[in-house]
């Protein structure tokens, strides 16, 4: 197990290079000229341009800035925004709140998703099951920002319970309804995943050997159906780890947070290199350790499953 | 169980013994959008403490429902519509859910067909034993574990105090369907049901198995249900019999009448077809001192009479061999934990001939290595060492067209109906698909080559739109012998071909490919688990354990003078072969 997990970390290192090496170079191939369009329409004097540029590095070969970037990240110097704020600093603000966004999220869309699931697959076909079905596919396939503005006007404005807005600090409080809005989509989607899992183990021949026991149908339940059904229910949410830190810029735009949706959609647009690399390197890496764990979470679940090489 | 003759068998004469398990008139059906569809119909059924009691029919014949209404484990759809289910005194169909968790464990065991699917992957076996002891309040705490470890030695595991933490998947089949039974038993019920809890067994396995079962349930005085489709198996295990057919009783009392005088035309049509029973028949066809008796058991049926006659006097021919295979050896590496390698053994040096319009069978237990020389004859797997020959020509290194031409004369039929058709295919286009394959033929000529092969299957031509999911088990392997037979190949390998199939679609199916062989000039590779087939088909027998092959012989000489040990093992094994007759 732990050959393992130490070969998944080392699977990590060509990822990580992968991955910042691919952004680097599309954030490259965008077409125009980033310092020119800082200056917009009143074009500075002569010389200043080629000045931020030799700063940026921007006037050197693709290969050499990208080699520069990385030769920084080992000193610990991720470089700068063109505002001159240093990017490790905006990460250190942007991450932690989204961060908490997606933790509460994942929390709010695994404990009430497994539940509803659970319950819809005990009873399949009835009303119970059927109303679930029904909800979890409006919340599939009515857009992230239509649920958050009827959640943001039903409960930040006409009930007063949360603020529409959240201030710059974020406290936990203040991102529960966000969170909401967030793992609706989730939350649909394990629900059916938990639905159609539990209602496959209740037909498996371990159950009805269960039964037979003599056990109650609760422990039945509890611990024949449930521990199985949740193999596809952890890997759902091990994956959904990264959408929901990626998939915030809406939910995280609707509610005016300063997380990192906001600030990488603003880096892209000003061409900002080393700032969209560093986020992004940063989510690739939140991604593959999510995937460790889910594979490590498997292993507890599922006895068949070992890593043995 | 007991020997008949000490045990009163009629349940008229044991009229003062209130029975343990009265079923009358019982009636399940399961609910489909088309309404009701009935599985039993008015089942009659009497068991007496300490007997036991057979229901045999094939799948689909209500058999393992009616098993299942009496523990009230109908699965989703299924209810029971009418009738009672007497279970000492008390009518079972009118309990709750709650009642019947109090019911089930304590007073009826249940021991499933399945050792592979009816264990919790995910739990240790020991906490799968000790749940079941702590729910119906045997033992608690430490003496539950106790009593656990108890259990599992009891029903044939000696080592189970160290094997308690292991989990399903690290057990044989053998060994979980004895974790199984420790569980059905583990509470001292009065009745165990036990729905084809060998069926999915080796044979000296489902025998050690029954034997061990047998003993158990007569030392506890439990009474036994016991649900198979082997009638052989069913009269050697049981007292009486119930025979069932769509959902009816079509015939029901002790086992011998039954066996030796069958009323209806289905059990007769069984006891006719049963192979175990079949291989005795040829025995008493062959040997000059058959008795009455065994004449007017084994006289009549629904095995082709050509096919037992061809049985009874074949003799080998002195052809050069088709497939000569010489010396050859399979070594398979298995990764261990780190970087260790393990070297499996799948087949020891062995060497054998098939001559050509004869079958040849390869018989031995899982893991035998017989379906791996299968695979490395027809060019599937690779050799380790040693060589194949066929038609007088090495195959070692054969590519190309001369591998295509190979396996255009040589043709697989793989065991299981199911998976081997491809779902999304209509029979018409898998048959086809060889000679699209191999690139023979027009459009018209392909259709017309279809149709031909429909007719030698005994297919109707209505069959070419169908889909597999729209088939019998039988119907489907029909299927797939017709697929085989596209290419007008010189030799089949069939794989276990009929071993998945109900009793009488596998006599059809023996009795087709008997026809086939006479009528093409077939050469059958031959392999299975199933001796009592091996006896009605094949010119020469090859017993493989462990990857050799321990002997080889003509299939006369195996049945009736075999010295080798592990083959006497494997035909004492063979269910009815202790049946004695003529009593």
């Amino acid at each position: 197990m732990l050959w393992y997990a130490g070969k998944r970390f080392l699977q990590m290192i060509p990822v990580f290079f992968g991955a910042t090496f691919l952004i680097y170079f599309m954030v490259f191939a965008v077409p125009g000229d980033p310092i020119a369009a800082l200056y917009g329409d009143h074009p500075p004097a002569p010389g200043v341009i080629e000045a931020v540029r030799a700063e940026y590095n921007l006037d050197k070969p693709f290969i050499v800035q990208y080699l520069l970037y990385i030769g920084g990240l080992f000193q610990g110097d991720l470089g700068t925004t063109f505002s001159g704020r240093p990017v490790i600093d905006v990460m250190a603000q942007a991450f932690p709140i989204t961060a908490r966004l997606a933790l509460l999220a994942l929390a709010i869309e695994a404990f009430f998703g497994i539940i509803v699931g659970l319950v819809a697959g005990l009873r399949k076909g009835k009303l119970f099951d059927a109303s679930a079905l029904v909800i979890s596919l409006l919340l599939i396939s009515v857009p992230t920002f239509v649920v958050g503005f009827v959640l943001q006007y039903v409960f930040g404005i006409q009930l007063g319970w949360a603020r529409t807005t959240v201030s710059g600090a974020a406290p936990w409080g203040e991102l529960i309804l966000p969170a909401i809005v967030l793992a609706s989509v989730s939350f649909a989607y394990i629900v059916r995943l938990t639905r159609a899992s539990v209602a496959d183990n209740l037909g498996a021949d371990f159950v009805r050997t269960a039964t037979a026991k003599g056990l109650s149908r609760r422990r039945v339940v509890t611990v024949h159906v449930l521990r199985n059904s949740l193999v596809p229910v952890v890997t759902y949410l091990g994956v959904d780890i990264g959408s929901l830190m990626v998939g915030a810029i809406v939910t995280e735009g609707i509610f005016n947070i300063n997380g990192v949706g906001g600030t990488v959609y603003r880096a892209i647009r000003l061409g900002e290199g080393p700032t969209v690399v560093s986020f992004v390197a940063v989510m690739v890496i939140i991604f593959v350790l999510a995937n460790l764990l889910v594979d490590l979470l498997y292993a507890a679940l599922d006895p068949r499953i070992r890593y043995a090489k | 169980m007991t020997n008949p003759e000490t045990v009163s068998v009629s349940s008229d004469s044991s009229n003062d013994e209130t029975p343990l398990l009265k079923i009358r008139n019982l009636e399940v059906g399961f609910e489909t959008q088309r309404g009701l569809v009935p599985a039993v119909r008015g089942v009659d059924l009497t068991l007496y403490q300490g007997q036991t009691l057979a229901i045999v029919g094939e799948s689909g014949s209500g058999k393992s429902t009616t098993a299942q209404a009496v523990i009230g484990l109908l699965p989703g759809a299924g209810k029971v519509s009418g009738g009672s289910i007497e279970f000492e005194g008390h009518d079972l169909t009118q309990f709750s859910d709650a009642q019947f968790a109090e019911v089930r464990g304590s007073q009826i065991g249940y021991v499933p067909q399945d050792p592979m699917s009816n264990l919790n992957p995910v739990w240790s076996i020991g906490f799968q034993v000790e749940e079941a002891i702590k729910a119906n309040g045997i033992a608690q705490g430490k003496e539950a574990r106790q009593r656990t470890i108890e259990v599992l030695q009891e029903a044939g595991l000696s080592d189970a105090s160290e094997r308690l933490k292991q989990f399903p998947h690290q057990f044989s089949g053998g060994m979980r369907q004895r974790v199984l039974i420790g569980i059905g038993l583990s509470a001292r019920p009065k009745l165990l049901i036990a729905d084809e809890p060998t069926s999915a067994l080796d044979v000296t396995v489902q025998r050690q198995i029954l034997d061990h079962l047998q003993t158990l349930t007569r030392d506890y005085g439990t009474s036994v249900l016991f649900i198979t489709h082997d009638l052989g198996l069913a009269a050697e295990r049981a007292e009486q019999l119930v025979v069932m057919y769509k959902g009816k009783v079509v015939e029901s009392g002790p086992s011998r009448a039954i066996l030796e005088n069958p009323q209806h035309p289905y059990t007769q049509r069984l006891v006719a077809a049963a192979p175990s029973l079949a291989s005795r028949r040829i025995q008493s066809i062959k040997s000059a001192k058959s008795t009455d008796d065994s004449v007017r058991i084994f006289g009549e049926g629904s095995l082709d009479e050509a096919l037992i006659a061809r049985a009874a006097t074949r003799e080998a021919s002195a052809d050069e061999d088709l497939i000569k295979v010489s010396n050859i050896t399979k070594v398979y590496e298995i990764r261990k934990q780190g970087f260790r390698k393990d070297k499996l053994l799948a087949v020891n040096d062995i060497s054998f001939g098939v001559k050509k319009g004869t079958t040849t069978a390869l018989v031995g237990e899982s893991g035998s290595g017989k379906s791996t020389v299968a695979k490395l004859i027809l060019q599937l797997e690779s050799l380790t060492s040693g060589n194949i020959e066929f038609d007088g020509k090495n195959l070692a290194g054969i590519k190309g067209q001369e591998l295509l031409e190979f396996r255009r004369r040589v043709q697989p039929v793989f065991q299981d109906p199911y998976g081997s058709l491809d779902p999304q295919y209509s029979v018409g286009n898998t048959i086809a698909e060889p000679l699209l394959a191999h690139k023979l033929g027009t459009a018209k000529e392909r259709y017309n080559r279809v149709s031909e092969l429909l007719d030698q299957v005994s297919l109707p031509q209505a069959a070419r739109h169908r889909y597999p999911g729209e088939l019998s088990g039988g119907q489907r392997q029909r299927v797939a012998i017709a697929r085989a037979l596209a290419l007008k190949p010189e030799v089949l390998v069939l794989d276990e071909a009929v071993s998945a199939l109900d009793v009488l679609v596998q006599g059809q199916v023996l009795n087709l490919l008997t026809e086939l062989q006479t009528e093409l000039e077939l050469t059958y590779l031959f392999i299975t688990h199933d001796l009592a087939v091996v006896r009605l088909v094949a010119d020469n027998v090859c017993v493989m354990q462990g990857g050799r092959i321990v002997e080889a012989a003509s299939t006369d000489e195996v049945f009736e003078n075999s010295s080798n040990p592990y083959t006497q093992e494997l035909l004492e094994a063979i269910p009815g072969a202790n049946i004695t007759l003529g009593a």
